[in-house]
């Protein structure tokens, strides 16, 4: 398959006249915005990719007079700052992506679950929430949006743990299913997406979907804003279509001396310079909710994933076995073997682990932790070893 | 109906049905840990992983429905792998003491390492990475933090069936742990050591105080005369931890193993559940005809027991206001004491210095009521040792008895007799009927208007119970109760008790008297009764109360011989000034955290 190359595009935080779209969604039926939004294949722009437009249609779907459309800005995987870029320049495409949603689905509440240490972008978000709320209630709209503040701890991104503290509660991922369509926050039918995503769907519902297909590949459609760190001369945000290469990526923004890439942040992979040629960014490749780590050859890939694991180690919610006292025996294996006091062999229970809590575990925090370790051990072994 | 196969064998189970139950139904055993029929799913051990073919991750039984058309695997390769590295996870957080445990050989965790995790750990021991802190604040339990394995059953019993949450999760991550409200001492917080916890925790993380030990050294000193009280509850459980099935009645072998395990005399709480019966009675017909006759509002109805001391504490943490609502009485534990270091050292010429009281009670609370100031009215410590069910199991066994070949024999006579109104203080409802059947009398002068005494509606496993029984035919002295209706209520576990103290604070019921048991069930469930418990083991151990009662001669607490005898001798009349001395109660308002 010939990839698409490195094209940037500037579309999530192109200006475009809100109310414009807004009047056109409110035209709409439920039916006609779904299937705008399944025709155009997005997928969810947090990381996991469920299709966008299928969770609508499953919420929509739901004979319930109480739904909630949840904005999850708890942006929190390590090498991600997109949300933060979005709702301090385009907080109105949010909130209208909520409020087509809620058209969409039939809810009336929208919520939004912000990062606690993005606090201090609130007083602009409240004067511009208050303008939206005017705008589409003049429309027609019948829909609010309240924000709810996260406490810095990492697993409230997920989608359930986030529900739990908005409720009130402990912020510990659920049992699923039910799945949030069908019972979610407060136990009422729930879409939860992501910021990006919503704007997206926005861009989708203004351009149609037509024209969004015509970006991006089969698997993943459109583009998507990338938060680049690392060793890079140009770090930031980055809108790139979707469908690259890791090398194409690096060519651009690397160094010049790339010896690795973290895809996907900490629950991401690491992709080594020799599949640089043969991995797509994207989902029939290594799929990223955005973060993007370069790391040349002056980095110690222990220190990276010792970093990682630590970050895990601290992160799990603690509740489920394989991810408390998983992440805690990758932390210290690795740390054995690395000051010699366990083999090296002992790597290979490691992975071992890491393939059980890829299956075990109750959540994706848990089932993630394994993408870093193994692509990290199995490409960098030696330096994890000496 | 939905239709699944589980290794290959086919099975219809009803729509919602977990995998857990649907495998259950075929005979398929799939271990669990944090799992426990009387708590909401928590899937967080992971223990319960099984296939499904087609899923992209393992799935935790006990969490997932059933649905059509799926396809299970317990014992995969998969499945074993996963399994094996969880319950090694577990184990390298635990500190595996297991020789110097007291749940040793009745531990989960340990039954499944036996299956899983034999030969030689796989990981790397963690217990050493953390500061572990070994609670023993608690007069009626420990908490030993390094044999916690965060399966948040004893989080879910303290929320959900108690309404309570003394111990709730803290920290995330490695740090996460079962703690306190800012990690206070389990002494100085909202906890009543009902011992719910204690009765559902799989390993050793949360167990009874053991006194097993000062009992040994009490009954080894011949300077020491130890009497022994047991309440009614131990009598239908106690077999459980001795080989018998659930719901089997031992009295007679059970007053037999504690003769030869060297007390000097083996009497029954029964004896002061009747005479608590007396002056709890006396107590509300008092309040009835002060509040309404006199008009004298300076006591309060409706009017609570006191026997269960869990109820006691988490009314004197959460509903302080309504302290005066409490009835003074003692439990029946606590009167006993009261009696044997002075009734019972008189009568039998024994200096009361020398008496050791043990009780064997089906609760933890217990050991803690022992332990309160109030508690010494004797001029000495009223209880010296409560041991639970479980620890006179223990006992019998160091002893070497062989419970099954005894012979039955009675209990000894100076506070040992009883009646089935006694007995039945063990079930939730006990109470209010033993008093129903006694308070009607006296109104009366006739016997409470129900089948062979059997006040039905009091009984059962209904979490509230209400009843109204209308007073007709009284005799002169009570003739302003004619045609009264005396509203009842009875509740177990307290977050039942808790809807309805809210609803008597809350002036949203109208009761004159209430039954409060700490535990589900009543005594019969109590912290301190043999593990497992479940709804049928309780219903068991119910009708096995009930079947105790039907079989005494007398059943009604006024017509217990040495009741009578007592308040000729000793005790002059209910509610008098010896019985105030010995027999009431104070209590003191606590904090609510």
């Amino acid at each position: 398959m010939k990839n698409k190359g490195l094209t940037k595009v500037d579309l999530i935080f192109e200006t475009i006249d809100v109310r414009k779209v807004m009047t056109k969604a409110f035209e709409m039926t439920s039916d006609e915005i779904i299937n705008e939004i399944l025709e155009s294949g997005l997928k969810g722009r947090g990381g996991a990719g469920f299709p966008t437009g299928l969770k609508w249609k499953y919420t929509a779907a739901e004979q319930e007079p109480e739904k909630y459309i949840v904005c999850n800005a708890d942006e929190g995987e390590p090498g991600t700052f997109k949300d933060r870029e979005i709702l301090d320049k385009a907080a109105s495409k949010v909130y209208a992506g909520m409020a087509i949603a809620g058209k969409a689905m039939g809810s009336k509440k929208g919520f939004i679950y912000l990062r606690g240490e993005y606090r201090f972008l609130l007083p602009q978000l409240f004067v511009e929430l208050h303008k939206f709320h005017k705008m589409i209630h003049e429309i027609g709209y019948d829909f609010t949006i309240e924000y709810r503040m996260g406490s810095g701890a990492y697993i409230c991104g997920e989608e359930s743990a986030l529900f739990e503290s908005i409720e009130g509660f402990r912020g510990e991922p659920r049992n699923k299913p039910p799945y949030p369509t069908v019972s979610g926050l407060f136990s009422k039918p729930t879409s939860i997406n992501n910021v990006e995503t919503l704007v997206t769907a926005v861009m989708i519902i203004e351009k149609g979907a037509n024209e969004y297909v015509k970006l991006g590949t089969k698997d993943s459609r459109g583009s998507k804003v990338f938060s680049i760190s690392g060793d890079t001369p140009i770090p930031g945000i980055f809108e790139l279509e979707l469908g690259m290469t890791v090398q194409e990526f690096v060519n651009e923004f690397g160094d010049g001396d790339t010896k690795a890439v973290q895809v996907g942040g900490a629950s991401g992979f690491c992709v080594p310079r020799k599949r640089f040629g043969d991995t797509i960014i994207g989902f029939e490749g290594v799929p990223t909710g955005g973060s993007m780590k370069l790391f040349n050859s002056s980095r110690s890939m222990y220190n990276v994933l010792h970093n990682y694991l630590d970050f895990f180690a601290e992160e799990s919610c603690g509740q489920c076995t394989p991810c408390r006292v998983g992440c805690q025996q990758l932390l210290k294996g690795v740390e054995n073997v690395k000051k010699g006091e366990a083999k090296s062999t002992y790597l290979n229970e490691l992975v071992k682990l890491a393939d059980t809590m890829k299956v075990a575990s109750k959540c994706g925090l848990g089932q993630s932790v394994g993408n870093a370790f193994k692509s990290i051990v199995e490409n960098f072994r030696e330096e994890i070893i000496y | 109906m939905v239709t699944l196969k589980i290794n290959d064998q086919e099975v219809k189970v009803a729509e919602g049905t977990t995998v857990l139950e649907a495998a259950k139904k075929l005979g398929v055993n799939i271990p669990t840990l944090c799992n426990h029929p009387d708590l909401c799913v928590a899937g967080n051990c992971r223990v319960c992983v099984v296939e499904q073919t087609g899923a992209r991750t393992l799935i935790a039984a006990c969490a997932m429905p059933v649905s059509e058309g799926m396809d299970i695997h317990t014992n995969s390769l998969k499945v074993r792998n996963a399994r094996k590295h969880i319950v090694e996870l577990l184990l390298s957080e635990h500190r595996a003491d297991c020789t110097k445990c007291y749940k040793n050989q009745k531990c989960e965790l340990q039954t499944l390492a036996n299956e899983y995790s034999f030969g030689e750990h796989i990981f790397l021991d963690l217990v050493e990475n953390h500061p572990y802190i070994v609670d023993r604040s608690s007069p009626a339990f420990i908490k030993d933090d390094s044999k916690c394995i965060r399966c948040q059953r004893c989080v879910r019993t303290c929320a959900q069936l108690q309404h309570v949450s003394a111990i709730a999760v803290a920290n995330k991550g490695a740090h996460m742990k079962i703690s306190s409200f800012h990690d206070r001492p389990m002494s100085h917080v909202v906890c009543t050591n009902c011992g719910q916890c204690v009765n559902r925790c799989p390993t050793g993380a949360l167990t009874e105080k053991t006194y097993i030990d000062q009992v040994w050294d009490a009954i080894y000193d011949t300077d020491k005369h130890v009497v022994v009280q047991t309440a009614p509850a131990v009598r239908v459980a106690l077999g459980e931890d001795l080989g018998y099935d659930p719901g089997e009645r031992v009295t007679g072998k059970m007053v037999t193993a504690l003769r030869q395990l060297g007390f000097d005399s083996v009497l029954d709480t029964d004896f002061t559940a009747d005479l608590t019966i007396i002056e709890e009675g006396t107590e509300l017909l008092t309040r009835l005809k002060k509040v309404l006759v006199e008009n004298d509002h300076s006591m309060a109805l409706p009017m609570f027991t006191s026997c269960s001391p869990g109820w006691i504490k988490f009314i004197e943490h959460k509903y302080p206001k309504m302290l005066p609502n409490l009835s003074t009485c003692k439990s029946p534990q606590q009167m006993f004491g009261a009696l044997a270091k002075t009734f019972y050292a008189q009568k039998r010429n024994i200096d009361p210095s020398k008496v050791v009281s043990v009780s064997i009670m089906p609760c933890t609370a217990k050991k803690y009521e022992a332990d309160r100031p109030e508690m010494r009215s004797s001029g000495y410590k009223d209880i010296d040792f409560v041991l639970t069910t479980r620890e006179l199991a223990v006992m019998i066994k160091q002893a070497g008895i062989d419970f099954r070949t005894l012979e039955p024999t009675h209990y000894d006579s100076l506070m040992g007799s009883s009646t089935g109104a006694a007995v039945i203080f063990g079930a939730t409802g006990g109470v209010m009927e033993a008093a129903l059947r006694t308070a009607y009398e006296i109104v009366t002068g006739k016997p409470v208007p129900f089948k062979n005494l059997n006040i039905m509606p009091v009984r059962g496993m209904d979490g509230v119970k209400e009843a109204t029984v209308k007073i007709e035919g009284t005799t002169e002295e009570w003739r302003f109760l004619e045609g009264a209706e005396l509203k009842v209520a009875i509740a177990h576990g307290l977050v039942n008790a808790n809807k309805v103290a809210k609803a008597v604070s809350t002036g949203k019921a109208n009761y004159h008297f209430i039954e409060i048991m700490a535990c589900p069930g009543g005594c019969i469930g109590g912290g301190g009764q043999p593990i497992p418990t479940n709804v049928e083991v309780r219903q068991k151990r119910m009708d096995a109360i009930y079947s105790e009662d039907m079989h005494m001669d007398l059943r009604k607490s006024h017509e217990n011989p040495e009741v009578i005898a007592i308040y000729n001798e000793f005790l002059e009349k209910p509610n008098g000034h010896k019985s105030h001395e010995l027999l009431h109660t104070h209590y003191i308002e606590r904090e609510s955290y």
